[in-house]
């Protein structure tokens, strides 16, 4: 049994929209768990000789958990708001920790290199000064006031523009990002990273957006952000060491990583160390 | 031209590639290969029945085979790549091409296993991958040898496409490249045509990008 406050967190498991009675099998922090749909149409997860699972339905994805959650899956408000369309943008799978999936979504520094004119460009690789809190209440790291210059932000952009963000960390693997969203300034688009460990240095990674955008077709919008995510995958798969570090001993991080640093600290605080590594070695 | 498309998908990658290499336009219809499946859907089964991408449509014409594509839009557009007609380059782009299969079979089946989850044996898919490569490491070498950079001869030609974007991938299906440094040259050699375009995972030459320019109102050391 896996000693850790991670046990007791939802994770996503599987699309909703594509579950059927036969369910997929998959894994779970190294256990084997079916998701499947019972007679009734709901969701059911089950795991080592059949023992029944906690279920939610959100944003599209079916949670489950190894232990007992001890909150509701975190909120998402614009979930609920008229008007988005919420892309279901399926799985894609990485060899890598999925904190370290996460953490790299809440990087911008690599947009330049690695989302070459899309999310960035040379020279525009400056990262300016943002905020980052841990918020008590909501038990969160949020960054925010995060700007960047971007050729083409986002399907529905054209042209380059300088587009500002909202990162959020709600779950130990699961990240929220609002940014400026090109066809209706005042509002913010959602991008979220739903994670799946499926052992501490590989994880099934599960995106999903809720957008204005009535115009864009569907599969151009799961096209981009597929794009964007297979771009940092074979990066992922590069790091080391492949758990994320917890202990600052091998690296130097700079202003630009200081939403990862408060994310390593968060996690530490909580003891969410399913994929890290305690002592640098 | 009409191509259906998957952004992730190398085979359509080649024809993306091929048809920016000899300037020929495309009309792209994005099709939902993931996690939608729409290429097993009526509409392009009724195209395909395969349930293949890419499909090519251009009038009447109506292309399911990549190797195929690639030739359709060497013949209409740049001759050149088809190879200069010699009996021995000939044979060894059709040689490749039908080589190219074996590629998408065994690193683009392990590709497919280890990154959108698709069912298969992950061990025989990377040995017979990693055997690919071997051999087409070996031939790359041999060719340098005779004082050819491409597979057929010292110009590129649809053989070197067909070939290409598996290769490149290869190590998204935990399939490293390390140990072959005549595929790296290679692949740096058509990564450095003018032209070429990038796919996930495809990056471009970063000493080929422009040289970046001092930020507006900022001095240079």
């Amino acid at each position: 049994m896996i000693d850790d406050a991670m046990r007791d967190e939802w994770y996503p498991v599987g699309l909703f929209s594509r579950l059927d009675r036969d369910g997929r099998e998959t894994t779970l922090m190294g256990g084997p768990i079916k998701v499947a749909l019972d007679a009734n149409g709901a969701a059911k997860v089950t795991g080592e000789n059949g023992r029944v699972l906690p279920v939610s339905v959100r944003y599209g994805h079916i949670w489950s958990s190894l232990g007992e959650p001890k909150k509701p899956v975190f909120p998402i408000p614009e979930a609920d708001q008229p008007g988005r369309r919420f892309v279901d943008v399926g799985v894609v799978r990485v060899r890598c920790s999925p904190l370290r999936a996460v953490e790299n979504f809440l990087d911008i520094a690599h947009f330049p290199f690695v989302h070459t004119d899309i999310l960035g460009s040379e020279p525009h690789t400056e990262v300016e000064n943002y905020k980052v809190e841990i918020r008590e209440e909501e038990d969160e790291v949020w960054a925010t006031q995060v700007k960047f210059y971007q050729p083409q932000a986002a399907k529905s952009a054209s042209g380059g523009i300088t587009t500002e963000y909202m990162y959020r960390v709600p779950a130990p693997t699961c990240s929220v990002l609002y940014k400026t969203c090109p066809p209706r300034p005042g509002e913010w688009d959602v991008i979220a990273l739903f994670v799946q460990p499926l052992a501490e240095d590989l994880c099934d990674v599960w995106p999903w957006m809720a957008l204005f955008d009535d115009e864009t077709p569907l599969t151009d919008l799961i096209h981009f952000q597929q794009t964007i995510f297979l771009q940092d995958r074979s990066i992922l798969e590069n790091q080391i060491p492949r758990l994320l570090p917890l202990d600052p001993g091998m690296e130097i991080p700079t202003r630009a990583d200081l939403t990862s640093v408060a994310y390593r600290r968060w996690l530490k605080r909580h003891n969410y160390t399913y994929g890290a590594q305690l002592v640098a070695q | 031209m009409k191509l259906y498309d998957y952004v992730l998908s190398p085979s359509c990658y080649k024809v993306r590639l091929m048809a920016a290499l000899s300037g020929v336009k495309l009309e792209i219809r994005p099709v939902d290969f993931h996690p939608g499946a729409e290429h097993r859907g009526p509409e392009l089964m009724a195209l395909n029945p395969e349930g293949s991408i890419p499909i090519l449509e251009d009038g009447d014409l109506i292309l399911t085979e990549s190797s195929a594509m690639l030739g359709y839009l060497a013949a209409r557009a740049a001759p050149a790549w088809l190879g200069s007609g010699a009996p021995e380059e000939t044979a060894r782009i059709q040689q490749w091409l039908s080589f190219s299969h074996r590629l998408t079979a065994n690193l683009g089946g392990a590709r497919l296993h280890e990154m959108l989850l698709r069912p298969g044996d992950i061990g025989a898919l990377q040995a017979n991958g990693i055997a690919a490569l071997r051999e087409l490491e070996a031939s790359l070498f041999e060719q340098k040898m005779r004082g050819n950079r491409f597979l057929a001869s010292d110009l590129p030609t649809i053989a070197d496409i067909a070939c290409f974007p598996y290769v490149a991938l290869a190590p998204d299906g935990g399939v490293s490249l390390d140990p072959y440094p005549t595929i790296r040259l290679w692949s740096r050699a058509l990564r450095s045509l003018d032209n070429f375009i990038e796919m996930p995972g495809i990056h471009r030459l970063h000493e080929l990008k422009p040289e970046p320019r001092p930020m507006p109102g900022r001095g240079v050391r």
